[in-house]
């Protein structure tokens, strides 16, 4: 490589850095995008300016044919279905890091590691490293995206052995892997990458819908470590230093996503838990009534109130909820009350998924709070509304050391005067357990679809 | 505003001095060695100090912006199209040149795709 393309490729890579850095604060933002998309620009031009590189027509179209459809897609996409839009993304990458490591295997001189069969040793581990990791990546991100889009079911599927088939497999790659840098052989190589689809799939199936959003960061950290696999066999530095960054950016939010639920990373791997309607409260009778309000009551109390706080979870998204509840926001505000929102880390099915719908509701960015920001708010609030939310907000969390939900940090929309629940019924959240709150004093339910409730409480408000 | 302009010129400036450094040792390392298992020791430094920039990096980002932090890292990790540009190179029609051009589409889905849908989600975050 030559000292300019090293140099390019050095620039790359601190562009990268900065467009990451830019998504510090919303005003920087869009600026670190733009970076993002001029080192990636500098990334392309560079290597095509390789000597190497002489099949511009072919790659052309190639590329061509891909941005067509990344850019249709991503204009398209509805806001709501952006989980699963990531999860199918990362498999693109898991899938041609799969390519890539092929090529080279078939053909390793365009890459300066040696001729067919005489690969080096060490180019033989890191090419098929990098190869394991973005087949269980591409496998992974589409039973994500399966369970994400509702073509496979958000129950976890668990059945007997799983874990031990897990290991046995695993383990199974491992020699594959050594008995491919030893033999060079192709049969091998083919076989390391369809175990590494299997064990893909066998990870993700017992995983429940909810416990998504750990899972789609989990793969977006995979495809950071395939993209990094990828750059010691090409001994390049800018897949590297991109492939850490994208690959710690995902093991960060899967952890924050894990705190926000009080659960282990292993705990969340192993799976079981959380289908998408879990068993409601299985084998414990409830006979509690929970107290029933409708609409007008709703709007009559809201008017009348001078602190209102939004609690917002993925039955909003679900409902597609997020205008009528803008709207509903704004009519409040008109009347003189202060509205604001709080999203909880592990609100919706991707992290930021909450803030991502109310922008585009309008709703203002600084009246969107995070946990840690507001829950001291609750006790000095009029109202809480809670819309599409359960788990998040259940006070057992706090005080029953019995409950699946047991310290996980919650919302503490309990202390406000007034609780209004918007819910379908009276199932309990994917935790499977019940919620306390419903039977609290102050707490009224609102049943009915999120969105049909946000427009009859504006009616209310307008009459 | 001012501040985070400031911040972000400081933190260019560090990693401009970090590259410089990385880059004298990287020559270093080839005039001493040169050869291909020497760049694994090299690339594991690499990698390591890029993993404590991300580390640092990723913590500073608001909570507010995780999934448009999502749609960039989609977008950035496809850089793996280098790869697949070097792949697909050759003039030469072989096997491994259409698993090359295979890997530049799906990259290319990927870089267009995360991208634009990273400015749409952006472009919708406004102040009051």
């Amino acid at each position: 490589m030559s000292n300019l393309t090293t140099a390019a490729y050095l620039i790359s890579s601190v562009l990268f850095i900065l467009s990451l850095r830019g998504l510090s604060h919303p005003s920087t933002a869009r600026r670190g995008n733009f970076l993002g998309i001029l080192g990636m620009t500098i990334a392309i031009v560079t290597t095509l300016a390789n000597p190497g590189v002489l099949s511009y027509k072919e790659i052309g179209i190639a590329f061509l044919i891909g941005g067509l459809i990344g850019t249709s897609i991503a204009v398209r996409i509805q806001m709501t279905a952006l989980p699963q839009l990531v999860a199918a993304f990362h498999s693109l990458v898991g899938l041609a890091a799969v390519f890539v490591a092929a090529s080279a295997y078939y053909n390793p001189s365009a890459f300066n590691i040696g001729n067919v069969g005489a690969i080096p040793m060490g180019s033989l581990i890191e090419m098929s490293i990098g190869t394991a990791i973005g087949a269980v990546t591409f496998t992974g991100s589409i039973i994500a995206f399966g369970k994400l889009q509702g073509f496979v079911s958000g129950n976890p599927l668990v059945f007997k052995g799983q874990h031990f088939l897990n290991l046995i497999l695993g383990l199974g790659i491992i020699a594959l892997i050594v008995k491919f840098c030893i033999d060079q052989n192709q049969e091998l190589f083919w076989l390391i990458v369809a175990a590494s689809f299997v064990i893909g799939v066998l990870l993700i199936v017992p995983i429940g819908g909810a416990d998504m959003p750990v899972i789609v960061s989990m793969l977006n950290s995979y495809s950071g470590w395939a993209a990094a696999g990828i750059g010691f066999t090409l001994s390049n530095n800018l897949l590297i230093i991109t492939g850490a960054l994208v690959g710690s950016s995902g093991a960060i939010l899967s952890y924050i996503m894990c705190k926000g639920m009080n659960r282990s990373f292993l705990n969340v791997l192993l799976g079981g838990f959380g289908g998408e309607q879990a068993a409601s409260a299985v084998g414990v009778k409830d006979d509690r009534q929970a107290k029933q309000g409708n609409a007008a009551d709703a709007a009559f109390m809201m008017k009348n109130s001078k602190t209102i706080i939004i609690v917002p979870g993925y039955g909003m998204a679900v409902a597609q909820a997020q205008h009528a509840l803008r709207e509903m926001g704004d009519l409040l505000k008109a009347a003189g009350a202060e509205v604001r929102y709080a999203i909880h880390p592990v609100a919706g099915r991707m992290p930021g998924h909450m803030n991502v719908l109310l922008a585009e509701a309008n709703v203002p960015y600084d009246e969107v709070l995070e946990l840690d920001e507001i829950n001291r708010d609750f006790s000095e609030t009029d109202v809480a509304f809670v819309i599409g939310a359960n788990d998040v907000t259940n006070p057992a969390a706090k005080t029953d050391k019995t409950s699946a939900i047991y310290g996980m940090p919650i919302l503490d929309v309990e202390n406000a005067g007034q609780v209004f629940f918007v819910k379908r019924g009276m199932a309990s959240g994917y935790a499977g357990v019940q919620n306390e709150l419903f039977f609290r004093d102050n707490t009224l339910m609102l049943f009915g679809d999120a969105k049909k409730v946000c427009e009859d409480i504006i009616k209310g408000l307008e009459n | 505003m001012s501040e985070i302009s400031n911040q972000l010129e400081n933190l260019s400036y560090k990693a401009q001095q970090i590259a410089n450094e990385a880059s004298q040792l990287a020559s270093s390392v080839v005039d001493t060695s040169g050869g291909h298992s020497d760049f694994i020791i090299f690339g594991i430094t690499v990698l390591v100090l890029a993993c404590f920039v991300g580390y640092y990096v990723v913590w500073s980002v608001t909570p507010a912006l995780h999934s448009p932090l999502m749609g960039v890292t989609n977008a950035i990790s496809s850089v793996i199209i280098v790869g697949a540009l070097l792949a697909a190179g050759p003039i030469d029609s072989t096997i491994s040149k259409y698993f090359g051009l295979v890997a530049v589409g799906l990259a290319a889905v990927n870089i267009f795709g995360g991208f634009v849908v990273t400015n749409r989600m952006l472009s919708m975050f406004k102040k009051k």
